[in-house]
């Protein structure tokens, strides 16, 4: 990477860290009061970056078992690359989610006193059953390289060395062992992903009292987000992280790219599905809210944002410049990145209308209103989740061995 | 991991890459299967178990002092009368008593006296509101009328919010009164979103004296809900936690009716047993211009408008 650009991303890594080093104090310190949503609209910029970044790790994994559960040996190569993704972006959901809770060192109460019965705790359940398995197949897959750097000097080395558990070079039937291992997480991975990440669906559109999400295709919706979002960060980390600049990167970008293209094109029917079945006769509930998405005051959001910059620009990149490794690599990072105003357009409507109306009459109180823009500092502890995702990206790109084999150099500087 | 090592390589030795796959197949399904009925087990146990442990019995019972200096009867004065029928209901077990409030809306004028008076009561914070009257403009201006509609909890007999908890720290008591732990609420906010009647808010840790020379004792004093001691400061509960209306149940155990019940200029708001036919509270609730709000939610609340 030219250098420029390296002092560029370094600088704007280092503004973004402090501002987030500076929420995350202040949401430990003083809670919730510079938050800007409130006792109606009680989720906000975090439930949604919630939502959104475990869509990314839900994605990236279910990309990762196309190499381990059904042999697509084109990307064999990026199956590290892709489950240490889907670890780094799990690590950000729930960073951000904590951070929601009101009082967020009960947290473990989730574990010690579970009520089976609400779709959260399953929800937390499984992503930790997920969590355990991403970690458990990553070391397999890894501990054959890692046992390969013990005998080299300086953090590798270290890094070997502590984590291969094993030492010198990895025996042939262990490998296997590890394969074999390997293969029945990842098979075990796909219906827990599915399950997991359905069920952050679930969460919302079962309930009753909320129409906006409570749609049966709502999961569905969630699982092709999921596979859409995560698949276009995929083809961008290995446009831009995958250490080799040869064919085989093109060719394996140009296949997730198509991957992704026919995943998009049909969320878009789905989401077609979404909108216009309830607004069709322009009546109801649902209609003026999904009114208010479309020309409300944040029409650009999901105009501009989602439908222009989301799908319209990586469909057109994705479909006729679909060879090229910038172009695939730039759609990816589009949809990944646009993504969040999909969850943010979910997460927020859903809140917006009280069934009794006149209730935003009733008592005046900036927190008891029925609207919300996220505060300067609801961005921040974003800004910080973003700044600790990045940082933990580039340390395991650095120290762990992410891609296949690279075991004659040190990977290529970013 | 370690011992696995030790053993010989997976029981089926693989051969080609066919009976590997075989081999990791078959063991996957069986994680899954052995995972998959644990959970069911799990959900059918999360579904059946009820989380309520609340006392019931003969330890439930309060002898209140008995009014014995004003004659009280059918005709007397409303409040009189639920004071009377108060201290009957106290003497039952808790099992027996079922809360129940009705509102007459046309006797309503909207002072909003009764939000004021519970926020005292329950020394409400900011974007906390037990009881808010809700407030709709009929018409076009100027030809336009005012409604109100006071809307307390709606204690609901098929509650939405309490079985949404992932912590077990809200549940339906056995007098119907829908009640939230404030010792076990992490404040995840998903029984807030369950309730169609916005009527759970959360505690956001703000002073209304906030920023003023001095913090109002008013506002540091302890609340006395379900009967305990909670003062609020630093990230203690009920800093953080899902709040609502709960009767007053602090004062339904010392013999005094709902605050928002006494503070009623218009004596619009009943409150009372229903499981008592005698009680105030049966004899409106019959009454063929008695509605309950949002029905269609099929939420069954033990709120009733007169209307």
């Amino acid at each position: 990477m030219k250098k420029h650009w390296r002092i560029l991303l370094w600088t704007l890594w280092v503004i973004v860290a402090v501002l987030g080093v500076h929420g995350f104090a202040s949401r430990l310190i003083e809670g919730h009061r510079h938050a800007n949503y409130g006792s109606y609209i009680i989720w906000g910029l975090w439930v949604s970056a919630y939502i959104y970044f475990i869509g990314l790790s839900a994605g990236s994994f279910l990309l990762s078992s196309m190499i381990y559960v059904f042999g697509v040996k084109k990307l064999e190569k990026i199956g590290r690359l892709a489950l240490f993704t889907a670890i780094i972006t799990l690590c950000m959901a729930l960073i951000s989610i904590w951070f929601d809770l009101g009082q967020m060192f009960r947290a473990y109460r989730m574990v010690t006193s579970p009520n089976f019965g609400s779709m959260m705790a399953w929800m937390v359940w499984l992503y930790s059953l997920y969590t355990v398995i991403m970690v458990v197949e990553l070391w397999m897959a890894m501990r054959a390289d890692l046992c390969r750097w013990q005998s080299e000097p300086g953090v590798r080395g270290w890094v070997g060395r502590t984590l291969a558990f094993h030492r010198g070079p990895l025996p042939p039937e262990k490998e296997r062992w590890c394969h074999h291992w390997l293969k029945v997480l990842a098979i075990v991975g796909v219906p827990l992903a599915i399950a997991f990440h359905g069920g952050v669906g679930a969460l919302f559109s079962t309930l009753s009292a909320r129409p906006f999400w409570h749609t049966p295709l709502m999961p569905i919706l969630f699982l092709t987000g999921a596979l859409v979002s995560g698949g276009g960060l995929m083809a961008f980390v290995v446009a831009a992280f995958y250490p080799h600049r040869n064919d085989e990167q093109r060719q394996m970008v140009a296949y997730i790219g198509r991957a992704v293209l026919g995943l998009l094109l049909f969320d878009v029917v789905l989401e077609w599905a979404e909108f216009s079945v309830p607004m069709w006769y322009g009546v109801g509930h649902e209609y003026d809210l999904l009114m208010r998405v479309l020309f409300g005051d944040f029409w650009w959001v999901f105009w501009i944002v989602h439908v222009g910059l989301g799908c319209l620009v990586p469909i057109y990149l994705l479909a006729f410049r679909g060879d090229k490794l910038w172009s695939v690599g730039l759609a990816g990072l589009l949809i990944a990145v646009t993504f969040m105003t999909v969850r943010l357009n979910i997460v927020i409507p859903g809140l917006l209308d009280p069934h009794l109306q006149g209730l935003q009459n009733a008592f005046s109180d900036h927190r008891l209103v029925f609207w919300y823009v996220p505060s300067f500092f609801e961005w921040q502890v974003t800004m910080f989740i973003v700044a600790l995702g990045s940082a933990l990206f580039y340390l395991g790109y650095r120290f762990l061995p992410l891609t296949a084999n690279q075991t004659e150099n040190s990977p290529v500087r970013h | 991991m370690k011992t696995n090592e030790n053993t010989p390589s997976p029981p089926v030795k693989p051969e080609s890459p066919e009976d590997f796959d075989r081999a990791a197949f078959i063991k996957a399904a069986a994680i899954l299967a052995g995972a998959a009925a644990v959970g069911a087990v799990a959900l059918v146990n999360g579904k059946r178990t009820k989380i309520s442990n609340e006392p019931t019995g003969e330890a439930t019972v309060r002898k209140l002092p008995p009014m014995e200096t004003i004659p009280v009867d059918r005709h007397s004065d409303p409040l009189l009368r639920m004071q009377k029928e108060l201290e009957i209901a106290m003497a039952k077990p808790v099992e027996q008593r079922h809360w129940m409030m009705v509102i007459d809306t046309r006797k309503c004028v909207g002072c909003h006296a009764c939000t004021i008076a519970c926020v005292a009561e329950n020394k409400l914070p900011p974007g906390v509101v037990y009881r808010p009257v809700v407030t709709e403009e009929i018409g076009r201006f100027p030809n336009v009328a005012l409604r109100f509609t006071p809307r307390p909890c709606m204690q609901c007999n098929a509650p939405p919010c309490t079985p949404v908890c992932p912590v077990k720290a809200t549940w339906k008591r056995p007098d119907g009164i829908v009640a939230v732990d404030y010792d076990k609420c992490i404040g995840c906010g998903y029984c807030i979103t369950a309730c169609p009647y916005n009527a759970r808010t959360r505690d956001a840790g703000e002073f209304y004296t906030e920023g003023t020379p001095a913090l109002q004792p008013y506002e540091q004093e302890p609340n006395f809900e379900y009967g305990k001691h909670w003062k609020r400061e630093g990230h203690k509960s009920p800093i953080g936690n899902a709040r609502k209306c709960q009767f007053c149940l602090h004062r339904l155990e010392v013999g005094m009716l709902p605050e928002c019940v006494t503070s009623c200029i218009g004596r619009a708001t009943y409150f009372g047993d229903g499981n008592d036919p005698e009680s105030l509270v049966s004899e409106l609730a019959a009454k063929p211009n008695a509605i309950r709000l949002l029905e269609e939610k099929g939420t069954k609340p033990n709120v009733v408008y007169l209307i």
